[in-house]
Parts: structure tokens; C-alpha cells; sequence
């Protein structure tokens, strides 16, 4: 820092940092110049094809140590021998006793359901927060904007969980004869959504802003504007942020083991705490093939979700940083 | 950019916006303080004229809009506005209310003995002689938690009603003004129309923001507010009063000869080694493995880049249960069969893999998984960056006779890092936080008594050592909530590092 207070003027010292980046690539040319030139003439074409089976096979290779693990959890799934352990990896004796016995003597399926209520109503709620801050903030001009803005990238940076043990007491007093209800989960899940408008707002900033102009001169609201121009434009964005908010409560753990905490009625739970619940070391002899079988449950949906959605995920994700 | 930048070639230019961007790191870190000290003096200042309108107004304005002044709404409700008239005098009679018969008690009880360590609240929970019954029952005190809740709450009232009063107040000069000049006010359809056109934001964004404001904002200060005070499991509520405390609770923690002390900086610096081992094991391992994925000869890439996917597509609370369970040791008891790979790894190396039990290698094998899922992660946002590289600096390499090796040195990952440094930053902040892994892999364990204490354990971040603090059998709130602050400062810190350098910020500037 105290270099650049020393030459506050910085077009000297970009001339200077020119001519020495000048420098170090008339170097570097010279030095490669200098250096010997590999003989290959005939080996190209074997190098190449040895290469790309060398490639496949390591892909392959690779690819099955990767999807072991899921594999290992579908055939356990249909273990018929009880117990946590196997010490084989394929089952001795296959059964479907698993799958049946998790609908007929299990919560699972109320679980199931908990969690798709929870899920369809929070990404509602979301999904409407995000758009609508995102909106805003991309589109209207007004005072508080920018200050806005900032605290809540300052607000982002607070670790979420932090603050829960206080909407725990919140919640008590709204909720003073169900706090640690599906509607506590809901509003947890969803009441904060505001903080993560970034992404849907990148998308905003690259729909043409003369849209909206040539909209206003035609003598359309700013509600039109967005209801009939805006929102029809955004398909994508909104498929993304409803499945984002839709998945997260299937995959959440650790706010939903909060508000629960302590709940007798295990027909509460949603699917995340109640599976946790069957590998702890008081069940998992009795539940781990069951574990296994609501897993296959579980994931199925999720997972064909996420790979649908892939390619928002990565714009999503990318979309902000990629640009610089 | 001056214009000798436009004379470089591709390579030279990447190479100079790097070093360019490391030089500017203590640059950034100083603009963000300038910028932090001219938005604090903009913000005196908008206030000092603020209140020299305010006095201005009550100055000049006739005897309506000064009574106005007293009872907000009553030039509204004389000059044509009769809907606004009645609402901020409903407001203003609401708030007189609320601090009478609530916040005012609330605020005094809060904030009362905020300097010199005394209690939030006045009376504790005590026995005493029931006559009617003939025996000791408890009497109720008050509750520390719910008072310091209750008192932020009324500070952002006080604060909202602050700002609808300097409105309102305005807006009666404003309509004397009119009222003068025979022009006649909005009435209520303008208003409701402006709603949906010109101020469509407030229609957008109230509901966003009060659900942020009660869920988010008054939670989080509240718990901010906490690491200054002792609430911990000997200062329960509603059983006990907790007290403020000062900076005691951060002293406490930085004191590194206190077992206390010890304990954190032990758990910060796992955390800090787990973040960059985990952000830059996957970052590499999964650039490389796009490279070779989208390498030309290479068949069926969609085929591999599905079976990658599938790992991080799985819910993580399935797959990382999964791979605890298939790490197990059983029990603990050696030789007990135990999960699928410590007993094949026993079968074939006879090696007892002392997952959960020996600190150093459950930290090993944690980031042994976090690769199986952070890898494809980073393979699924590299593919797309790399096939952008422009492809004549490869060929211009291959031509001066550079090899693979150096070509990925040279181009790749120089490109690569310039081009995803803020997703790298990201990824890292993230790792700080990640609870999931930790937690569902090894829950923080295995627990050392003689290197750790308040329930921290071997591989425990300091954000699942926050969860244990706040819900787990310790609980203790006042240290959750420091460790929460410090966990913010920590990620600020890495965001300044970014800051003013993603196209996020710069493209704000030329906003409309």
C-alpha cells in the first residue's frame, strides 16, 4: 500500500509493468528458441490413439469407483440377512420384504408426505420472495436501493444457522400451541428467501432494459410491465428457483433437527431427520436395510430433478463469476 | 485499461490481469474502508439536512401543519387526504400505545444496565409461600432472552416510526404548499395506481422484506447481542437472569494459555486447513477431470459426465450417510465387521482403518470424500470455462514444442484461476460452512478431553461446533454466538479479498 501512496501516478507504472511483461516474454521466447525440438514423426498417430484408450479406460475405471457407493445403497436395499454390517458387498439372499416393510410398519410414507407439503409451500413462497426482490432491485430506481443491497450481502455472510436458537423463541411466541410445527419449518425455510435474489437478479440485468422502456412509452404500469413482459421472458429462471427451494427441504438436515428437537410424535418428522434418526447407534441394526430402501425413495425424484435441471444449475452458479 | 493493454496478445493479457489482480488486493482492501467511511459521513450528513428540512418545515408552516406535527395525519385529514390522514394517525396512536403498556418497559429493562455488567430483567424466578395452597410455588421472574428480543424489536419500531414520522410531516408542508397554490392532492386512486407503477418497488419488496426483517435480521442481532452477555446452561431461562458481560466472552476465547482458547484456535485452524484442502483438492482433481472428459478422442461423455453427476445429484444427507456407515469401524470394537470398506481394507491390506477414532485419519478420509462429491461439482462448472479457452494458445504452444504438462500450467490453469477466482472464493467460504460433510460424516468426532473442551471434538468446524453449542448437550449460548461472529469476520475478510472485482459490483456502477 505504501508503494502506490510513493507513485500515485499510475501510468508511469503501468508503461513500466508493459515493458517488463515485454521483457520476461522476449525471455521466455529466447530461452524456448534455444531449447532442442522434440523428434516425433511417426509415434504421432500411436501417441494419440494409445492416449485416448489409456483415457477411456481410466474414465471408465474411475467413473465405477464414483457410482459404487450409490450402488452399494440400492442392492443393500434388497438385503434379506438383518442387520447394520455385510460382510459381503452383494447381498446373500435378495428381498423386497424392505421396501414393503417401510410402508407398512414405518412413518415413511407420512414423512414422505410432510416434507412434500413443506417443500410445495416453501418454494412457493420463495420463489415469489426471490422474483420479486430481484425485480426490484434489477428494474426500479429508488433511494434505499443500493444501501439495501449492501446489507444484505452483509447480512449473506452471517453464518444462517446462527440466529436459530432466537427464531426458536420467535416462533414460540407466534406460534405459541405448534411451534415446532410444518408451518415453523415453512416459514423458516422460506421467510429469509429475499437473501439469495443475486442469481434470478443476474438473469433480470440481461433482459434488454429497452423492453421495459418501449413498454412504458405504450403506456403500460410497471406491475404490466413485469406480469406480462418480464415474467413470461423469465421461464427459466423461475424453473430454477423453484426447484432450488423445492429440493432444499429434502436435503436439509440441520434446521428441521432444531425446531424438532425433542418431538415425541416421530409422524412429525420430515424425511431427512427421520431416516437420520434409524442410523443412530440405538437402531441402525434393525433399520440400516430399511435406511437403504426409503434412501432409493428418496433420492429417485431428487436426483432425476437435479439432472433435469443441470444446466440452469451451472448458469445459476457460473453465470456471475464466468463474466469477469 | 490504458491502451497499450490492446497490444498484447491473448497470453500476455491473461498473464497481466492475474498479476494485476494480486497487486490489487491491498488497493481493494483500502478502497472497501474508504468506501465504509464515505458511506458513514454520507450518512451524517443526510441525516444533519434531514433534520434542518424538519426544523425549516415546522418554521414556515401555518398552525395546521405544526399541529400536524404533534398529531401526525391532521393536515391530511383537512386538505383532502382523508385515507393517509387516518392512517398515520392510526399509526401514530398504535405506537403511542405500544411504548406505553409494552416496548418502553421492555427497552428500559433491556438496555438499563447495559454498561457495568448487570442483569437483563428484575426479577428472577423465586419460591415463596403460597397461603391458599400452604406450600412454596414458584413465581415466574423475568425472561432475559425474550426482554433482549422485545428491546431490538422496539429500537427498529421506534426506528420505523421515526422514519413514517419525518414522512409524514414532510408531506403536510408539502400539502400546505398545495393547498396555497389552489393545486388539489393525489388522491386515493393516484395512490393506489403509484403503488403498482412508479413506487412498485415498495408493493415488491415489503413482503420480502418484513419476512426478512423478523426472521433474519432482529434473530440474527439478537443473537449478536448475546455473545456480550453470559447465557449459557448455569444461566438457563426462564429458571435464571443472564447478565451483560462485555468483550469478557471474546477475551475469554482469544486467551490461547485457557484450555478455552486452546480449543478454538484448534478448531479454527482445521477449519481454515479443511477449507483450502477441501476448495482446492476438488477444483484441480475436477478441472482435470473435465479436460480429460471433453479431451477430443474421448467417447460416451455424456454417459461419464452422468455417472459424475449422480453423486452430487443424490440428496447429502443419503450419500454421506452412506459413505459413514460404509467407513464405520463397528462400535469401535476392533475386528467387528464394521462398514464395507474399513473391512475390505482390512481383508486385503490388513490395516484396521480407524475411522472415528483416530482424529488424523478421519480428517484424512473426510477429505477423501468431500473430493467424491466436490470433484464432479467442480467438473460440472469447469467444463463449459474450458471449452471457452481460446484455442489458438494451445496451438501456438504445440507449435513451439510445449508439452501437455506445461501446456496446463501455462494456459490452463492460469486461465482457469483468473477466470473462476470469485467461484473459487465462494468455494471456499462455503467450505468454512460446511456443516453437512462434517456433521454427517464423522458428527464432529472422534472427541479428545485433554485437546478439547465445551464440546468441541476432533473434526468439528467451527460452525458444527456452533450447532453442538446451541443445541447440543452443552448448551452455551453466549460462546455459539461469538464463534458465529467470528465465523462472519472470517468470511468477510475472504469476500474483501473479491470485492470490487467480480463484474457483480462493477456492472452496478453503471446501473441506468
Amino acid at each position: 500500500m505504501s508503494e502506490q501512496i510513493k507513485n500515485p501516478n499510475s501510468a508511469t507504472e503501468s508503461k513500466q509493468e508493459l515493458t517488463n511483461w515485454q521483457k520476461i516474454d522476449q525471455m521466455e521466447a529466447d530461452i524456448e528458441r534455444q531449447l532442442p525440438k522434440k523428434k516425433r514423426k511417426g509415434g504421432m498417430k500411436f501417441r494419440k490413439i494409445f492416449g485416448d484408450t489409456a483415457g477411456q479406460v481410466f474414465l471408465t475405471i474411475l467413473s465405477i469407483i464414483w457410482v459404487i457407493p450409490l450402488f452399494y445403497l440400492i442392492v443393500q436395499s434388497f438385503r434379506k440377512e438383518p442387520g447394520a454390517w455385510s460382510p459381503t458387498f452383494f447381498p446373500q439372499e435378495w428381498t423386497l420384504d424392505n421396501y414393503k416393510r417401510l410402508f407398512t410398519e414405518t412413518p415413511f410414507l407420512q414423512w414422505y408426505g410432510n416434507t412434500l407439503l413443506i417443500a410445495i409451500c416453501s418454494c412457493i413462497i420463495t420463489a415469489l420472495f426471490v422474483l420479486c426482490t430481484a425485480y426490484a432491485f434489477s428494474r426500479m430506481k429508488f433511494k434505499a436501493r443500493k444501501p439495501m443491497m449492501n446489507i444484505m450481502l452483509i447480512l449473506g455472510m452471517f453464518p444462517g444457522f446462527m440466529s436459530m436458537s432466537a427464531v426458536y423463541f420467535l416462533l414460540k411466541i407466534l406460534l405459541p400451541e405448534n411451534y415446532q410445527s410444518h408451518a415453523s419449518l415453512i416459514i423458516v425455510y422460506s421467510a429469509g428467501a429475499a437473501l439469495s435474489y443475486y442469481i434470478a437478479k443476474g438473469f433480470f440485468d440481461t433482459v434488454p432494459k429497452s423492453l421495459d422502456e418501449a413498454a412504458r412509452i405504450d403506456g403500460s404500469s410497471r406491475f404490466r410491465t413485469f406480469y406480462k413482459i418480464i415474467l413470461p421472458l423469465s421461464k427459466s429462471i423461475i424453473i430454477y428457483t423453484i426447484l432450488t427451494s423445492f429440493i432444499s427441504p429434502w436435503c436439509d438436515y440441520i434446521f428441521v433437527s432444531f425446531i424438532m428437537a425433542g418431538v415425541p410424535d416421530t409422524g412429525m418428522y420430515t424425511v431427512s431427520l427421520g431416516m437420520y434418526k434409524w442410523l443412530e447407534r440405538e437402531m441402525i441394526q434393525q433399520y440400516f436395510t430399511t435406511f437403504c430402501a426409503a434412501a432409493v425413495i428418496v433420492a429417485t425424484p431428487i436426483t432425476a430433478l437435479f439432472m433435469w435441471l443441470q444446466k440452469y444449475y451451472v448458469e445459476g452458479v457460473t453465470g456471475g463469476a464466468v463474466k469477469g | 485499461m490504458d491502451l497499450s493493454y490492446y497490444q498484447l496478445t491473448t497470453s500476455q493479457r491473461i498473464k497481466r490481469k492475474i498479476s494485476s489482480f494480486f497487486k490489487n488486493i491491498g488497493k481493494n482492501i483500502r478502497d472497501f474502508f474508504v468506501n465504509i467511511f464515505k458511506a458513514v459521513i454520507g450518512f451524517f450528513i443526510g441525516i444533519g439536512r434531514g433534520f434542518k428540512e424538519f426544523g425549516l418545515n415546522f418554521w414556515h408552516g401555518d398552525a395546521l401543519t405544526k399541529a400536524s406535527h404533534f398529531v401526525l395525519g391532521l393536515s391530511h385529514l383537512f386538505r383532502g387526504q382523508i385515507v393517509r390522514g387516518i392512517i398515520y394517525l392510526l399509526l401514530e396512536a398504535a405506537f403511542v400505545v405500544y411504548m406505553v403498556l409494552f416496548g418502553g418497559n421492555y427497552l428500559a429493562m433491556c438496555f438499563e444496565n447495559f454498561f457495568g455488567g448487570g442483569n437483563i430483567g428484575r426479577t428472577e424466578t423465586h419460591n415463596y409461600w403460597n397461603e391458599e395452597l400452604g406450600i412454596y410455588d414458584k413465581m415466574p421472574g423475568d425472561n432475559s432472552f425474550l426482554i433482549l428480543l422485545y428491546g431490538i424489536l422496539t429500537l427498529f419500531v421506534i426506528i420505523f416510526f421515526v422514519m413514517v414520522y419525518i414522512g409524514a410531516t414532510r408531506e403536510s408542508y408539502i400539502l400546505e404548499q398545495y393547498y396555497i397554490i389552489g393545486k388539489k392532492p393525489q388522491n386515493l386512486r393516484g395512490d393506489i395506481g403509484q403503488l403498482l407503477d412508479n413506487k412498485f418497488h415498495i408493493t415488491l419488496l415489503s413482503l420480502p422484506m418484513i419476512g426478512l426483517f423478523i426472521f433474519t435480521i432482529i434473530p440474527l442481532i439478537t443473537m449478536i447481542l448475546v455473545a456480550f452477555t453470559n447465557y449459557d446452561a448455569a444461566h438457563e431461562v426462564p429458571e435464571h437472569l443472564f447478565q451483560w458481560v462485555g468483550f469478557d466472552n471474546f477475551t475469554n476465547m482469544f486467551k490461547s494459555e485457557s484450555k478455552l482458547g486452546a480449543t478454538y484456535w484448534r478448531v479454527l485452524s482445521w477449519t481454515l486447513i479443511w477449507a483450502v484442502l477441501a476448495t482446492f483438492t476438488s477444483y484441480i482433481f475436477g478441472m482435470l477431470l473435465a479436460m480429460l472428459i471433453n479431451r477430443k478422442g474421448i467417447k460416451l461423455k455424456k454417459l461419464y459426465r452422468t455417472l459424475f453427476v449422480a453423486t452430487i445429484a443424490v440428496p447429502q444427507f443419503v450419500s454421506l450417510l452412506i459413505m459413514s456407515k460404509m467407513l464405520d469401524t463397528g462400535g469401535g470394537v476392533l475386528g467387528s465387521g464394521g462398514g464395507i470398506i474399513t473391512q475390505l481394507i482390512e481383508q486385503i491390506f490388513n490395516f484396521h482403518l480407524k475411522f472415528g477414532i483416530d482424529i488424523n485419519t478421519t480428517r484424512i478420509c473426510i477429505v477423501l470424500v468431500n473430493m467424491w462429491i466436490g470433484v464432479p461439482y467442480s467438473m460440472l462448472m469447469c467444463s463449459g470455462i474450458l471449452m471457452n479457452i481460446p484455442n489458438d494458445l494451445y496451438e501456438s504452444a504445440r507449435i513451439d514444442g510445449a508439452s501437455p504438462a506445461r501446456q496446463f500450467f501455462k494456459i490452463t490453469l492460469p486461465y482457469m484461476l483468473f477466470v473462476t477466482g470469485p467461484y473459487l472464493i465462494t468455494q471456499f467460504i462455503g467450505n468454512i460452512n460446511n456443516f453437512n460433510v462434517i456433521y454427517l460424516l464423522s458428527g464432529g468426532g472422534p472427541g479428545d478431553i485433554l485437546l478439547y473442551t465445551d464440546g468441541a471434538k476432533g473434526t468439528d468446524l467451527l460452525i458444527t461446533w456452533l450447532y453442538n453449542l446451541s443445541l447440543g448437550a452443552s448448551r452455551n449460548y453466549k460462546l455459539a454466538s461469538v464463534i458465529g461472529i467470528l465465523v462472519f469476520i472470517i468470511s468477510a475478510t475472504f469476500s474483501l479479498i473479491v470485492y470490487n472485482k467480480s463484474s457483480a459490483v462493477k456492472g452496478e456502477d453503471n446501473f441506468q
